[in-house]
């Protein structure tokens, strides 16, 4: 049960951070159905900035909550800049182009981006600096109870935060209201005064900021940043956006969340379940291997970038339009 | 063949053989000329080879059919495998060459139909994540699949791979007539260059016939295409699959060249490098395609040669690594490209309209 508990918190973290990056597909997708492959890569921008801020300032004697913070607060403009950039050079001369198109120029955006970070921060992975000490609760009076960390708790809350900042801005502002008339008919839209082209931007902006606190998330989760780490966390992102309802925000909220279960989950017991020596009970036969070594799992815990794209094909092939969404007709 | 040249030169037959000849003779003499300025250059013509053969396996399922494939290289890792467990001494199987080609080649196309069947009813979009997602889980397979039964080998890879041999001529070593030596590269060389001829002549075939012009017409419209009777996924799919056999068949041969694989030659880096090469040549165009994959293979080569010693020259340090600045000029070819010329540098008739129609 322990362990379970401790799987589940480890989920629930790493879906959160899924889950305010798998926001900035969504409401990129909603807006202009793109799927902007380099967000991803804003993630990983607003890392490393956020790490040579904090690493500069962590010898200066400012306290180290407040390190965190200006870390921050220099890696939601500088990738809000990005996010900016990319949308104006190399999505929005393309609104009107075959699909393909800004599909390709996405892709190009994100190796360029990556391939720019890696001159500037080099290609080793880089240690992100600790400089707030862990502290660790325990569930229960044992040793071996599950655990939370105070960056997990920082990361959960953090998340909801900003999930629930995010549907004020959607549902009670006025830009709210003009990204989604945008989202349901930009030209209609247009003709009521909104500048489309203005919400447009807005979004990657605002999809972009949320980005960079998830970056700031993982990094300090984890502890290292690597110019590559937003790849396939940007894919991962996306595969929860579309389990949800791609376009749907509650739904980018809740698959985010269930994908990183399930990569916890799965990382944690799928070893034990394909185990071999545990099937010789019912299928006898594998006796002799398991006498040399115990421990003959066909599926591994190295297995576990894999789910997120099985669920994703399984969506995919079954239900499409994603958990939350609705059926979306196909303007392909 | 004749139908595909200019309209001025199709009416002097003789101008064509002169000209054919004259390029059999220029491509015959071509590798004698590289490896006086060293074999280097005859192994990187050879890789530029088989990424034309790439491309041009890409371009079937991009530019013929229009479905954007982003995980190609799990294709071309499928068929180097397979050439590597049947051709070394990992299991101690050596069958040969052309006994492997074919079996590579239906491996892949196995795996084609077994990635598109699935996801051939997605929007283009969503197609292009899949894709993605299964060249990774395909690399993360072929890294892992060392236990409990090693069969890949895992991220060590599988080495001391055979060389191709046909008619008692191993094309690993060097052959000796008196004083003149053929060293295997550049027998290699002899060797693509006739499976890419053979190839570029199955494109253009296939791209003007009954299955192409369906291909394009799913391309520009499907659910018009679908009401013309054209039975859709089935073509869709039979795009997949034979782009999916043009890449485990160069899979095999890249296999057979290095004599070395591992997991890490079949990243998703490679797949966008091809696709890089599709989009800058011209999707849908054969000889666009051919021409966009010799750029992308030359030029950062060219790169590798004059940028390092320039950067020495001009600041006493490296400041841009030249890999660094392949993948920027892979990345900007695709931007520059969508954005200026998204038809590519030799566009094809039918695309070129499309994108024309799609901005005016």
């Amino acid at each position: 049960m322990d362990i379970f508990l401790q799987q589940f918190i480890n989920g629930l973290t790493l879906g959160c951070v899924y889950a305010v990056v798998a926001l900035g597909y969504t409401m990129v997708y909603g807006i202009v159905q793109l799927i902007n492959f380099a967000h991803g890569e804003v993630v990983m921008i607003g890392a490393m900035v956020a790490f040579s801020v904090i690493v500069a300032l962590a010898g200066s004697g400012v306290p180290p909550l407040a390190i965190v913070i200006l870390g921050v607060l220099a890696a939601v403009p500088a990738c809000m800049a990005v996010g900016y950039t990319v949308e104006r050079v190399a999505y929005r001369p393309l609104r009107h182009a075959p699909r393909l198109a800004p599909l390709i120029t996405a892709i190009g955006v994100s190796i360029i981006l990556q391939h720019v970070a890696l001159l500037i921060w080099g290609r080793n992975y880089i240690s992100f600096p600790q400089i707030i000490p862990t502290a660790t609760y325990h569930f229960g009076a044992s040793e071996t109870s599950a655990t939370i960390t105070n960056i997990q708790i920082a990361i959960i809350t953090l998340s909801i935060a900003m999930m629930v900042g995010l549907v004020t801005l959607i549902y009670k502002t006025r830009m709210g209201i003009a990204m989604r008339a945008v989202s349901q008919r930009p030209d209609v839209a247009g003709l009521m005064g909104i500048s489309a082209n203005g919400v447009i931007s807005f979004t990657f902006v605002i999809g972009a900021a949320l980005g960079a606190i998830a970056g700031v998330m993982i990094g300090s989760y984890y502890g290292i940043a690597h110019y590559q780490m937003g790849f396939l966390l940007g894919l991962k992102a996306f595969c929860a956006a579309v389990l949800g309802g791609i376009g749907n925000l509650a739904g980018a909220v809740l698959g985010g969340i269930l994908i990183g279960l399930i990569e916890a989950f799965g990382a944690g017991y799928m070893g034990d379940l394909t185990n071999v020596c545990t099937l010789n009970k019912f299928l006898p036969g594998f006796a002799a291997m398991c006498e040399a070594n115990n421990n003959m799992s066909v599926f591994g815990s190295s297995y576990k970038d894999v789910f997120a794209f099985v669920v994703l094909i399984l969506v995919l092939v079954f239900r499409p339009q994603g958990l939350l969404g609705e059926r979306v007709s196909d303007r392909a | 063949m004749t139908s595909y040249l200019p309209e001025n030169l199709r009416k002097h037959p003789a101008a064509i053989w002169a000209g054919f000849a004259l390029v059999a003779i220029a491509l015959a003499a071509l590798p004698f000329v590289l490896s006086m300025a060293g074999l280097a250059w005859v192994r990187i013509t050879n890789l530029a080879i088989l990424f034309i053969l790439l491309s041009l396996g890409l371009n079937i399922v991009v530019g013929f059919a229009g479905l954007l494939d982003l995980g190609y290289i799990a294709f071309y890792a499928v068929g180097a495998y397979v050439y590597a467990l049947l051709a070394s001494p990992h299991f101690g199987i050596h069958l040969p060459f052309w006994v492997i080609l074919p079996i590579g080649a239906a491996v892949a196309c196995l795996f084609g139909v077994m990635l598109g069947a699935p996801t051939l009813k997605l929007r283009g979009d969503y197609l292009a994540i899949v894709t993605l997602g299964f060249g990774e889980i395909v690399r993360i397979f072929l890294n892992n699949l060392s236990e409990p039964i090693n069969i890949t080998n895992g991220p060590k890879g599988i080495s001391r791979i055979d060389s191709i041999s046909l008619w008692g001529m191993d094309f690993g070593a060097t052959t000796r007539f008196g004083n003149f030596a053929i060293d295997g590269l550049i027998k290699y060389y002899y060797l693509l260059l006739f499976i890419l001829v053979i190839v570029i002549v199955i494109n253009i075939r296939l791209q003007n016939s009954r299955i192409g012009r369906a291909w394009e017409a799913i391309r520009e419209d499907e659910l018009a295409a679908r009401s013309m009777g054209i039975n859709t996924i089935k073509l869709k799919l039979l795009a997949f699959a034979m782009g999916a056999s043009f890449g485990g068949i160069a899979g095999g041969i890249f296999s057979s060249i290095q004599g070395f694989i591992s997991p890490e030659s079949f990243t998703l880096t490679e797949s966008v490098m091809i696709l890089a090469m599709v989009v800058l040549g011209g999707m849908g165009n054969i000889w666009g395609v051919i021409v966009g994959a010799l750029l992308l293979s030359f030029v950062p080569e060219f790169l590798r040669y004059a940028v390092t010693p320039a950067q020495q020259f001009l600041f006493g340090r490296q400041i841009i690594e030249a890999e660094v600045l392949r993948m920027l000029l892979f990345g900007l070819a695709m931007v520059v490209m969508m954005l200026y010329r998204p038809a590519g540098l030799l566009p094809s008739a039918v695309r070129k309209r499309e994108f024309a129609k799609a901005s005016s």
